[in-house]
């Protein structure tokens, strides 16, 4: 559905010029959530904008359902960023207009007729929550909501992808909550092509298929949400899963254990395997940090252990066996 | 009181009322006019606008700053060959307005431009991204977030405006203030003097009301 090949865009300073995008090269396919990750300045903002072409890259193709948009004649451009909808930290509603009117704003700017605008409004504020609100203003919703009206301008001239721009960065974390699951359910239900920008790593685990991690303009890990986040390859995805997360103490680690982290998905995560293998090896465990929780609905849960006393290396065998996998974190001092 | 106001022609005082209603409602009508385009030009050209360009926008900012800087009774004179090409005539009303929408519209513009410039960026960039034309993003956008502000700057220079055509009695325009100078002042009759800065204060004040009415009207924030 969007192809990036290749896509460099520098901006010149008073400093100098700086590389926000160096090379990129994505591709996402229709139907997918895809989640772009990365520290502020890492080149996010910029990278969803060349996908609509807001920012115009200095190098490289933007493709968008078979349509090279580097290519495109202005009002060519115009016509295919209405098919492309986009939302905003900041929602970026038109504080003149009545929520009803937001919600027309593409319709009218498309030159549709009015029967049809109204026809088309009313559907889409009645699906999203909004009627009782559609003579209100913006000032007088909540950011909750005020989001919920930007997304109903997204897809109010059915777009076949939604652009998010840290949608949920500026809400609460229930009306975060809130907002990504309507995102996963027209994602299921419209077959939308999300991508989504964001710092936040809770937003990737709960809604992405893929995630791309960003790093001064570079794409520096890319792949299925779960494989990313549970066995990150590059520094910068460890640096920023490991934000928020109690590092375990390695002064805790009992003397001559061998550290272990052990990955369960699906199924496996609420089996007692460890026990089971602990019991049949002979061999005793700590649990030294872990973590159960879903990536997009698949749970997962991953423990730091060092095993103590026995074989350790029939437990890793067994385990890894059970389908479970193991990872060498290192030798105890 | 009836020796106070024994000097008021109030047939005089009627016309001079008109005459300065004219003035002010075919110089503001022209002021807006040529005051919003010049201000969303000055806008649009700015640095990191839609369609930056440094040499129009230099160009447009030196005599929008030009213009500004020319005192009003001086630019009243200076505009007279001008004026007479324009209207046939630089006397009475007519004579009058094109130096007042010379001296009004580039102030006007400025604000118009102030007034653009504090919408969010986000609000333009949204609009570009639903496939908004230039043309789109200021009439349908840019104008409308804008009005507060596109009407207080009106208020203001409707009120600048009512000042400068007490000048405009040098050109013969008429008015108000020609009476207040050429009665009230140079034959020192008070009494026309005190009513005729009475109704100049009754103007603005009416001025500034409907303005700040409007305003409010407008604004959603």
């Amino acid at each position: 559905m969007i192809q990036l090949e290749g896509v460099t865009r520098r901006f010149q300073s008073a400093a100098g010029e700086r590389v926000a995008l160096d090379a990129v090269d994505l591709t996402v396919e229709a139907g997918q959530v895809f989640g772009v990750v990365g520290r502020s300045g890492a080149g996010k903002s910029t990278l969803i904008r060349t996908i609509n072409l807001l920012e115009r890259p200095d190098a490289g193709r933007v493709v968008v359902d078979g349509q090279d948009m580097t290519a495109l004649s202005p009002a060519d451009l115009r016509a295919a960023r209405r098919r492309i909808g986009m939302i905003f930290q900041h929602f970026n509603l038109l504080n003149a207009k009545t929520i009803a009117e937001n919600v027309a704003f593409p319709l009218r700017l498309e030159g549709r007729p009015s029967a049809d605008v109204d026809r088309r409004v009313a559907s889409l504020l009645d699906q999203l929550g909004l009627a009782e609100h559609a003579k209100k203003h913006p000032a007088q919703l909540s950011g909750g909501q005020k989001q919920r009206v930007g997304i109903a301008r997204a897809l109010a001239c059915e777009p076949r992808v939604l652009l998010c721009d840290e949608a949920t960065s500026a809400l609460d974390p229930e009306t975060t909550d809130e907002i990504l699951s309507l995102l996963d359910q027209l994602n299921r239900d419209l077959g939308l092509t999300i991508v989504l920008i964001t710092h936040q790593m809770e937003v990737v685990r709960r809604v992405c298929d893929r995630v791309a991690v960003l790093k001064d303009g570079r794409v520096v890990e890319e792949g299925a949400t779960a494989d990313v986040f549970l066995h990150p390859r590059h520094a910068a995805t460890r640096a920023m899963l490991a934000e928020g997360e109690e590092a375990f103490d390695a002064t805790t680690v009992p003397p001559g254990g061998r550290l272990a982290r052990l990955t369960f998905r699906g199924g496996s995560t609420y089996e007692p395997e460890l026990s089971r293998v602990a019991r049949s090896v002979g061999v005793d465990y700590s649990i030294l940090s872990g973590r159960i929780s879903r990536i997009r609905g698949e749970p997962y849960g991953q423990l730091v252990v060092a095993f103590t006393g026995g074989d350790a290396e029939a437990a890793v065998a067994q385990l890894t066996a059970r389908g479970v996998t193991v990872e060498q974190v290192g030798e105890a001092a | 009181m009836e020796t106070f106001f024994v000097n008021i022609d109030w047939s005089e005082i009627v016309r001079a009322t008109i005459d300065t209603l004219l003035m002010l409602g075919g110089a503001m009508a022209l002021t807006v006019v040529f005051g919003i385009p010049l201000g969303v030009l000055l806008y649009l050209s700015g640095k990191g606008r839609l369609a930056a360009n440094p040499v129009l926008n230099g160009l447009l900012s030196f005599v929008v700053n030009v213009l500004r800087s020319v005192p009003f009774i001086i630019l009243l004179i200076v505009m007279l060959p001008v004026t007479v090409l324009l209207v046939g005539t630089s006397l009475g009303v007519a004579g009058a307005i094109p130096p007042l929408v010379v001296g009004a519209a580039p102030f006007y513009a400025r604000l118009v431009e102030t007034a653009l410039r504090e919408v969010d960026k986000g609000v333009v960039e949204a609009t570009q991204a639903m496939g908004g034309s230039t043309w789109q993003i200021v009439t349908k956008a840019l104008l409308p977030e804008a009005m507060p502000g596109v009407i207080a700057g009106a208020t203001v220079t409707a009120i600048a405006l009512v000042s400068y055509t007490a000048m405009a009695g040098v050109v013969g325009a008429g008015g108000l203030g020609d009476l207040a100078i050429r009665f009230g002042y140079q034959r020192f009759q008070t009494d026309v003097m005190v009513v005729t800065v009475l109704l100049l204060l009754v103007l603005v004040q009416g001025l500034q009301m409907l303005g700040d009415r409007l305003v409010a009207a407008v604004s959603h924030r």
